[in-house]
């Protein structure tokens, strides 16, 4: 069992969200596939620890799973803030900002 | 042995994947979200990364989640319109997605890399449990761990910010449509 396998698997999982977040609209959709795109990059991390057999890129990882849980937490207080000002959850239709 | 319990957990992983995209109700996608989560703790076990692994079930599939489904049974099940803002993009985006995967194969493939080809060297024993992480966390990586609960700290004040204010302003809101009313 090679490590190319967990590679290539990180990039199959990194291009399924990668998708998902062009194709989806709702916020909350997009956040997870986010979150599909950070596991992608954790698997890789802890891949290449494996490979080099060195456990630094575990610590990585778990940073940046930290880094993801502030993600969800500041991004899903934003999907309710837009909730509460009945605001659409489309990220289409939220174009304000649009110069 | 291990191909089939990593071709287990990757059929897992990328099954749960696309179904969080596939899925038209958000509540399905978290649930999908929640397979592909402990699918991949499964493939993080074959890498020796026993402590990832664990905290990758307790803490996103456990504590992150229930935060989504809270979430999504709040917000409830928005439908997403049929219209296309962009021309094409049903047909664009998987597309784009397509090339992103050939070029990170491309990649992969043409990597100089020379210890992506083998099984890795023989671990110690003890690589990637709580101990050894644990060690290096609070000796060599001090500094990221007090940056990382710094940084969790100033998302947890963040999003009681963002979501008290949303109330404060929709009362100032009706107090100002009261006396007009």
């Amino acid at each position: 069992m090679t490590v190319t396998w967990y590679v290539v698997l990180s990039a199959v999982l990194f291009a399924v969200g990668a998708g998902g977040v062009l194709i989806r609209r709702s916020p909350l959709v997009i956040l997870l596939c986010l979150e599909l795109m950070l596991n992608a990059g954790n698997l890789a991390l802890v891949a290449f620890s494996r490979a080099h057999g060195n456990a630094e890129g575990q610590v990585f990882a778990l940073i940046v799973m930290v880094v993801a849980a502030c993600e969800v937490v500041v991004g899903l207080g934003l999907i309710v803030a837009m909730f509460r000002r009945r605001l659409p959850l489309n990220v289409d239709d939220l174009r304000e900002l649009r110069g | 042995m291990i191909y089939v319990a990593f071709f287990a957990g990757a059929i897992g992983a990328v099954g749960g994947a696309i179904a969080v995209v596939a899925m038209r109700n958000p509540f399905y996608s978290v649930l999908a979200l929640v397979i592909h989560l402990v699918a991949l703790a499964g493939v993080f076990l074959l890498l020796y990364a026993q402590f990832i692994a664990a905290a990758q079930v307790v803490v996103y599939a456990g504590a992150v989640m229930v935060l989504y489904v809270f979430v999504a049974a709040y917000v409830g099940a928005a439908e997403e319109p049929l219209w296309e803002p962009i021309p094409g993009q049903r047909f664009l985006a998987p597309l784009l997605a397509a090339a992103l995967l050939v070029e990170l194969a491309i990649a992969i493939i043409g990597t100089g890399l020379s210890a992506i080809d083998s099984d890795g060297p023989t671990l110690p024993a003890g690589f990637g449990t709580p101990t050894q992480v644990g060690n290096l966390l609070l000796e060599r990586f001090l500094v990221v761990f007090e940056a990382a609960s710094l940084l969790l700290l100033i998302a947890a004040v963040g999003a009681v910010t963002l979501a008290a204010r949303s109330r404060a302003t929709r009362s100032d809101v009706e107090e100002a449509r009261g006396p007009a009313a």
